[in-house]
């Protein structure tokens, strides 16, 4: 009995993490690959590490202190690149490099042995807590509304900011909250994906989608779709061979990544087969 | 003829740098007026203080003689090949030229996307309505972007260089269908071919960090020597041939 409603909670849990983890892969991943930002999520999600350390070492929720350290860095970087002043890259290089070294610095500092550092680095289902799913709960709640209620205007913006401006005003506030939304997205989902890991599940699932469509919004509900299946087909991997379920799913979606490509090569081929047939 | 917007001694440029010095001008309705001068003279700095994309530094652009309204300016931006791998459709893009007065929701309706077809047939753009932008040729693109500018029925037209990638066979038409949208709305296009759009163009603007307003179609090397508008005279005869001004 014990042991069913261990299972029946890991399952349920799982699976919320999986979709709310989807959720993020759909909307912030697809805003992320279509302007190209890769780098700079790279750059918020090991800045945040640096709120992680300082969390241990206060004695308060780690969780919080990334968010905190995600948020700042994201905006930060918003501002700095709207200013123009600096070159974006090298600043998120620094960035990274100082989120991850003040990090280490703090667990270091803080009495005691930091038990779950490896999974803050390379995510783990088993230590997301009911109240990590109630954040991520909210932050893809909000991040579907936010897209829905403004879709066009959002994706105009993405596309061409310099024309957006023509039509509205408010093109730097849409930015700020779209970054810092974005950023809290990815923080949120640390504590699963891993500080590490989370890069593929913001790029692989909408460069699959991207092979067969370019229309903004299926990009975003089909890569949603595409990394529900490939993080639950994780975690049934992980549970059922005992695998570190983060290196998993990377692992996975790149698999889907490369079938997605050889699929469309193959079609690709057997299509201008037809058009040959078709003239001769 | 009534005057739709007036610019008054508009100085303009960018940090300390300044680009336009002391331009006055009146922009006459349904006027098509070609904007020509060198590179960097300020072509399109002129276009960006107009949209209120960039303030002046003193002056202004003053639009209360035609009551003409910042949400009533279609634009086109110089295209940039290359920059295209947004995931976006060409139906999307025309759509977004009717974003203007629709808040920051910017739904559209059915009326809306009736309109965004009717614009595309006009330019030819119907079989290409479900295509994203990443597999358009640069002539395509540059009559999507001219969509998009005039999708919202603005009552002016702002153009940069709108024909630079269009097939030399397909310019003069390209020059025609903005003959008959000038017939709706006033235009001020940038060009660097002044022989070229001379055929179509009713009037000049020489913007080469001052202004001269030129109110015909036909210009001559020495109006253009007059208004210190150092840049090559090419017309279009039976022969083609490139007139040079001289070295002085």
């Amino acid at each position: 009995m014990m042991e069913n409603l261990f299972e029946y909670s890991f399952v349920v849990r799982s699976l919320l993490g999986a979709l709310f983890a989807s959720i993020t892969a759909g909307i912030a991943g697809t805003y992320i690959v279509s302007k190209r930002l890769v780098f700079l999520s790279g750059g918020i999600t090991h800045a945040s590490f640096g709120g992680i350390g300082l969390g241990y070492f206060l004695g308060i929720s780690p969780v919080l202190g990334a968010a905190v350290f995600g948020l700042g860095a994201a905006l930060g970087m918003e501002y700095m690149s709207a200013r123009g002043r600096m070159r974006e890259d090298s600043a998120i290089g620094i960035l990274w490099a100082l989120g991850m070294a003040v990090g280490i610095i703090f667990i270091y500092l803080t009495p005691g042995y930091a038990p779950n550092l490896m999974s803050y680095l390379f995510g783990s289902i088993l230590t997301v807590t009911y109240g990590d799913l109630i954040a991520l709960g909210i932050i893809s709640l909000v991040l579907i509304i936010y897209t829905a209620l403004y879709y066009r205007t959002l994706l105009y913006i993405s596309f061409d900011e310099n024309y957006a401006r023509t039509f509205t005003r408010h093109v730097d506030l849409f930015k700020y909250i779209s970054v810092g939304l974005t950023g809290l997205a990815i923080v949120l989902n640390i504590r699963m994906a891993g500080v590490i890991m989370i890069i593929a599940l913001l790029t692989i699932p909408a460069n699959i989608v991207m092979l067969y469509t370019r229309e903004y919004l299926r990009i975003i509900v089909l890569s949603t779709v595409v990394s529900f299946i490939a993080i639950s087909a994780g975690f049934a991997i992980s549970w059922f061979i005992n695998l570190p379920t983060g290196a998993t799913n990377v692992t996975v979606l790149v698999l889907f990544w490369l079938i997605a490509r050889a699929v469309r090569t193959l079609r690709g081929s057997l299509n201008s087969d037809k058009i040959k047939k078709s003239i001769t | 003829m009534s005057i739709l917007f007036n610019i008054e001694s508009l100085t303009a440029g960018y940090d300390d740098k300044v680009v336009l010095r002391d331009i006055t001008m009146s922009v006459e309705e349904n006027d098509f007026i070609g904007i020509i001068g060198p590179n960097g003279g300020g072509k399109t700095t002129l276009l960006k203080v107009i949209l209120g994309l960039l303030k002046p530094f003193s002056g202004k652009v003053d639009f209360s003689p035609g009551t003409l309204r910042y949400n009533q300016i279609g634009y086109m931006p110089q295209v940039a090949l290359g920059d295209t791998l947004f995931p976006v459709t060409v139906e999307d893009v025309v759509l977004s030229g009717m974003m203007h007065g629709k808040g920051a929701r910017g739904s559209m309706g059915r009326n809306d996307k009736k309109h965004a077809v009717e614009i595309m047939e006009q330019l030819g753009l119907t079989t290409l309505a479900r295509q994203p932008l990443n597999e358009l040729s640069g002539g395509q693109l540059q009559r999507v972007y001219l969509a998009r500018a005039v999708s919202g029925s603005p009552r002016l037209l702002l153009l940069d260089e709108p024909a630079t990638y269009v097939d030399n066979s397909f310019e003069a038409d390209f020059y025609d269908r903005l003959r008959l949208i000038n017939e709706r709305m006033t235009i001020m296009m940038v060009s660097h071919d002044v022989g070229m759009i001379s055929s179509w163009v009713k009037s000049f603007a020489c913007v080469n960090g001052s202004l001269f307003y030129h109110p015909h179609s036909k210009i001559t090397e020495e109006d253009l020597r007059l208004y210190s508008c150092p840049i090559q005279l090419v017309t279009h005869g039976d022969v083609p041939h490139i007139v040079l001004h001289k070295h002085e």
